[in-house]
């Protein structure tokens, strides 16, 4: 453990996120759902994560941005404890856990954890659906299984969000016999089946087909015009300017800026950011 | 026939006559090549027949087959069938049920369960079967005298569950293995325990996976339950050797269970087949 305490000395805990100001649609007055406090993750030797402090407000849309390997998905899979972080706490709806990388967690800890899991569902790149399910299972699953929701009444809440998807014409197919935008959307309807306080998503429209990415990014600009709290993970600078409240620029694990998207991505600060912008430029 | 060569050069024939192309000789070299593999088939086919008949034929017409014995007692022997196939089939059933606890103890992260699964796979797959079924009914009643109520089929069962099962723990390890980590994942982020992941997300698509391997287990199977013959379990091999040996006829009741042993095992691996094309077909659902 010496050499986290080291590391703990070498990044004092920042308090407060810099960047975080609550979003258009945030309630008046209301305290951050997400606190990523001074988040540390190494894997093996490799620091991927160094000291990051996020927060996130009720009903605001954050995009992470950055080039592959900068730590962005290893953040969003941090906060739901997919990973588990090296040194730092995680803090979602009030349920706030320590990280605890060596350490065998208490019941007490792994309870907290399924809380914080349960508040903020995850949307994955390769979409991560049951095969062995149909469409409505796979939706009513978490509801029914883990919720222990009646089955009637978990079928009503998956057809509601299916529904949202455009997708109620798909519930008794099975995930092979869809498109992979229908695959994603139906992995956002088991995520809303859960009813979140927060959505993370991992890189949602990575694994598409260029032509079936709008239909994933229109479903999730809806949801956050909705006002849903949302932290996304994406390089699609489009929809970042269309739907995010801020934009956070990370790159070797460091958050090096945050704002809203008319600053991050027309008129960035820091010179790393502007590189990075550049170069998507170029590609187009 | 031809129709691979048909439809890759007739692509300009009309609709309904691509089995055919405008050029003759590529008809000819098409129909040609099939009819060589259908020749090659029934040669292989007939060469079965004439070993098949040469081998029995030739016993009978020596004179070293008597077939009126045969079919005085073939309802006898071939009244153990039935019990063959309960054995195999009940001791398969419970060495997945074993095979399912041991694959979890083999990657169980607690090293006393991991400790227990190993050494059970250890130890049946160091000893030879035949010692485990003679120990289970011959040496353990020496411990307990309770064993020796208990019927012969049972300890029959018990010990060739115990085996398989060890050996089909690996074959469970590995389709649990093979499930991809993001579906580890997907279970978790809706909030399963690792218990609940391993009930409705895992298991269910490893058991999938090893199910064309239960199959090849099971015929296996069907083969060993012959060891369970030895102590006295009144199956297919015991019926045909007790009737052989007691008559002095051991060449026509064991040629009669070595054929039937035969024959069910030909049967179950056409079935497998079917089974394995089938559950293809719904795999790919399209």
């Amino acid at each position: 453990m010496s050499s986290v305490d080291a590391l703990r000395a070498a990044y004092p805990e920042p308090v407060r996120d810099p960047f975080a100001a609550p979003g258009k649609l945030t309630p008046p007055g209301a305290e951050a759902i997400v606190r990523l406090t001074s988040l540390e993750k190494y894997f093996g030797s490799n620091h991927v994560l160094r000291g990051v402090t996020l927060e996130v407000y009720p009903r605001e849309t954050i995009c992470l941005i950055g080039r592959s390997g900068s730590g962005k998905s290893t953040l969003l899979k941090c906060t739901n404890f997919l990973e588990e972080p090296t040194a730092g706490s995680v803090e979602v709806a009030n349920i706030r856990v320590p990280a605890a990388p060596l350490a065998t967690r208490t019941r007490k800890h792994r309870e907290e954890i399924r809380h914080i899991r349960l508040q903020a569902q995850m949307v994955f790149q390769e979409f991560n659906l049951f095969p062995h399910m149909t469409v409505l299972e796979n939706v009513i699953e978490g509801p029914v299984r883990v919720k222990r929701m009646a089955q009637d009444r978990a079928v009503g809440i998956a057809e509601k969000f299916l529904d949202k998807v455009g997708l109620i014409d798909k519930r008794d197919e099975y995930p092979a016999r869809l498109s992979g935008g229908q695959k994603q959307r139906v992995a956002i309807a088991r995520a809303l089946a859960m009813e979140p306080k927060v959505l993370l998503f991992d890189e949602p429209t990575s694994a598409l087909d260029p032509t079936l990415v709008g239909e994933v990014l229109h479903v999730m600009a809806e949801l956050a015009h909705e006002g849903s709290t949302m932290m996304v993970v994406t390089h699609e600078m489009a929809f970042a300017r269309e739907a995010a409240d801020r934009v956070y620029f990370i790159e070797d694990g460091v958050l090096i800026e945050g704002g809203p998207p008319e600053e991050v991505l027309d008129a960035p600060r820091d010179e790393r950011t502007q590189r990075f912008l550049a170069r998507l430029q170029q590609k187009v | 026939m031809g129709i691979g060569r048909g439809e890759q050069i007739g692509t300009a024939v009309a609709p309904g006559r691509v089995h055919q192309t405008m050029d003759p000789i590529v008809d000819q070299i098409a129909r040609q090549r099939s009819r060589k593999q259908v020749r090659f088939r029934l040669t292989v086919f007939g060469t079965w027949i004439v070993l098949i008949g040469v081998l029995i034929g030739g016993l009978w017409l020596g004179g070293k087959i008597n077939l009126d014995f045969l079919r005085q007692w073939q309802a006898y022997i071939l009244g153990g069938v039935p019990l063959t196939l309960v054995i195999s089939a009940s001791s398969i059933f419970f060495a997945c049920i074993l095979a399912i606890f041991g694959a979890l103890g083999r990657l169980s992260s607690n090293a006393v369960v991991y400790g227990v699964a190993s050494f059970y796979v250890s130890l049946v797959r160091g000893t030879p079967l035949i010692v485990q079924i003679l120990f289970i009914y011959l040496a353990l009643p020496q411990i307990w005298q309770g064993f020796a109520g208990i019927p012969a089929i049972t300890l029959g069962i018990f010990a060739l569950s115990f085996n398989y099962g060890a050996y089909m723990t690996e074959i469970f390890r590995a389709g649990i293995q093979a499930i991809p980590r993001g579906q580890i994942d997907a279970a978790h982020a809706i909030g399963m325990t690792d218990r609940l992941t391993m009930r409705r997300v895992v298991l269910p698509q490893a058991i999938r996976i090893v199910t064309p391997a239960i199959g090849n287990e099971f015929i296996a199977m069907v083969k060993d339950s012959a060891l369970v013959s030895i102590i006295s379990v009144q199956e297919l091999l015991w019926r045909a050797q007790t009737v052989g040996a007691s008559k002095f006829r051991t060449l026509e009741t064991l040629l009669l269970a070595a054929l039937v042993y035969w024959v069910l095992t030909i049967a179950f691996s056409l079935l497998q087949d079917r089974l394995e094309k089938r559950m293809a077909e719904s795999d790919r659902r399209i």
